[in-house]
């Protein structure tokens, strides 16, 4: 039997019919033609499927779709929604070589995401820490690392920005 | 890899839940996280024809600490929840540590304490501290509710006390009494993700410098949990010193039974349970006498 489901895509409201057995990430890339978010492992190890549900980041391969009725769900496509200016976690990654072949990038910028938003200041133990359910075979992880202390330190300066008259 | 069919449910409450739970019948699994269940249900390990998830039953999520009283942590609050619970970190340290070293931040963000301990993987990360700390677990049924200290509760690799149509709705953690402390350790090959080669949890009262009383718990070293009680034995009534943790930890590897799987062999686990063992009850001293 389907259930219906309704969620937010970044800030797109869906009305969806699934079957229970479904993950999220089969609804998001196969309904919704949102590809962004990538399907590795399948069990939870690779994150390279992490997309955030009401701001936490999760594996959207071990979720089930009729599990986000009613949330809100953020993927790689949400963090430039006009597509014209990118997100400062993606631009850090372009510029320091963070990115080879891609495949592990959606999710793992999507983790970034969630540190920065609960730790602003994160040292670099502490980025490998908010990495710790990603792998990436190609970089050796340092330029992700470097990326995401380079993407901190923007969204900070362009914090204090907004607050001065 | 994807998902056999499965008949689903997500009641708002316990009493629908055993309701359902009862109607489905046998073939029912209880999905909290899904960290576990849904890569077993993937594999083609398990096959239930219903899946009833706990999520939105709002009653199995909170944390509430009484001073006098103990812990009580919702059986479906998420280990990232637990692992940043003002309230355990402060009271419980080693139950937050133990939480926050379990698995990486998107398991923990999903996974539940409830549903690690439901699991009954001899490795769990969150049983050995609690046990160490006399936790006890509510498991309700249609027709009532009951009360099991952590430490019966696992029977064997994925068994546990429950029977068919039980859900764990809670854990309780006692007051800590002045004077005591907690550690939880363990060791895996590669860091973050893996599941632990060898953990420890350890916790202990002393008097003035004489210990009062200790709990050590061991865990994948034997085919549940379990409780070092020969190693307890030495330390009870004596002031620790290091030579005496040294006897301890000793004591423990040889009540361990470990077995040689693809994490580690039975010799590094048994040499790791009395390191880590020396390491979790130096730890819960200094934390004792910090309290």
């Amino acid at each position: 039997m389907k259930h219906q489901v309704q969620l937010k895509v970044n800030g797109d409201d869906y009305v969806l019919f699934v079957e229970p057995w479904r993950t999220l990430n089969e609804v998001l890339r196969e309904d919704l033609n949102l590809t962004g978010t990538k399907l590795g492992c399948g069990t939870g190890d690779c994150g390279a499927c992490t997309v955030l549900v009401d701001g936490r980041s999760v594996n959207s391969c071990l979720t089930l779709a009729v599990s986000v009725n009613g949330k809100s769900v953020k993927t790689v496509e949400g963090l430039a929604p006009s597509g014209e200016t990118l997100h400062p976690i993606q631009e850090a990654f372009i510029e320091t070589g963070a990115i080879q072949c891609g495949f592990c990038t959606p999710g793992m910028e999507i983790s970034a995401l969630h540190l920065l938003s609960r730790n602003p200041s994160p040292g670099e133990r502490e980025i490998r820490e908010g990495l710790s359910g990603h792998l990436c075979r190609c970089t050796g992880y340092n330029q992700i690392v470097e990326a995401i202390g380079t993407a901190a330190k923007r969204m900070r300066q362009e914090r204090s920005e907004e607050v001065k008259p | 890899m994807r998902l056999p069919k499965f008949e689903y449910a997500a009641p708002k409450t316990l009493e629908e839940a055993l309701q359902l739970l009862a109607e489905f019948g046998p073939e029912t699994r209880v999905l909290a996280g899904g960290t576990d269940l849904l890569v077993r249900m993937k594999q083609g390990a398990l096959k239930p024809r219903a899946v009833i998830s706990l999520a939105d039953i709002e009653a199995l999520k909170p944390v509430r600490f009484e001073t006098g009283v103990g812990l009580t942590i919702g059986a479906m609050a998420p280990l990232a929840e637990v692992a940043g619970h003002s309230g355990i970190r402060d009271h419980y340290p080693a139950v937050a540590h133990a939480a926050g070293e379990t698995a990486n931040v998107q398991i923990r963000n999903m996974g539940t304490l409830g549903g690690n301990l439901c699991n009954a993987a001899p490795s769990a990360d969150n049983a050995p501290t609690l046990i160490a700390l006399g936790a006890e677990v509510s498991l309700a049924r249609l027709e009532g509710e009951r009360q099991l200290l952590l430490e019966q509760f696992f029977k064997g690799p994925g068994q546990t006390a429950m029977s068919p149509g039980e859900i764990l709705t809670s854990i309780f953690v006692p007051m800590s009494p002045p004077h005591s402390g907690a550690s939880y350790q363990h060791v895996s090959a590669r860091g973050r993700v893996d599941i632990s080669a060898v953990c420890v949890g350890a916790a202990a009262v002393f008097d003035g410098g004489t210990c009062r009383d200790v709990r050590i718990a061991l865990g994948a070293v034997a085919p549940t949990p379990i409780r070092a009680v020969k190693a307890e034995g030495l330390l009870r009534k004596k002031a620790w010193t290091p030579e005496l943790i040294e006897a301890a930890g000793s004591m423990a590897a040889q009540e361990s039974k470990p077995i040689t799987d693809v994490r580690a062999t039975a010799e590094y686990r048994r040499q790791m349970a009395a390191v880590l063992t020396r390491r979790a009850l130096t730890e819960a001293q200094v934390r004792a006498r910090q309290s």
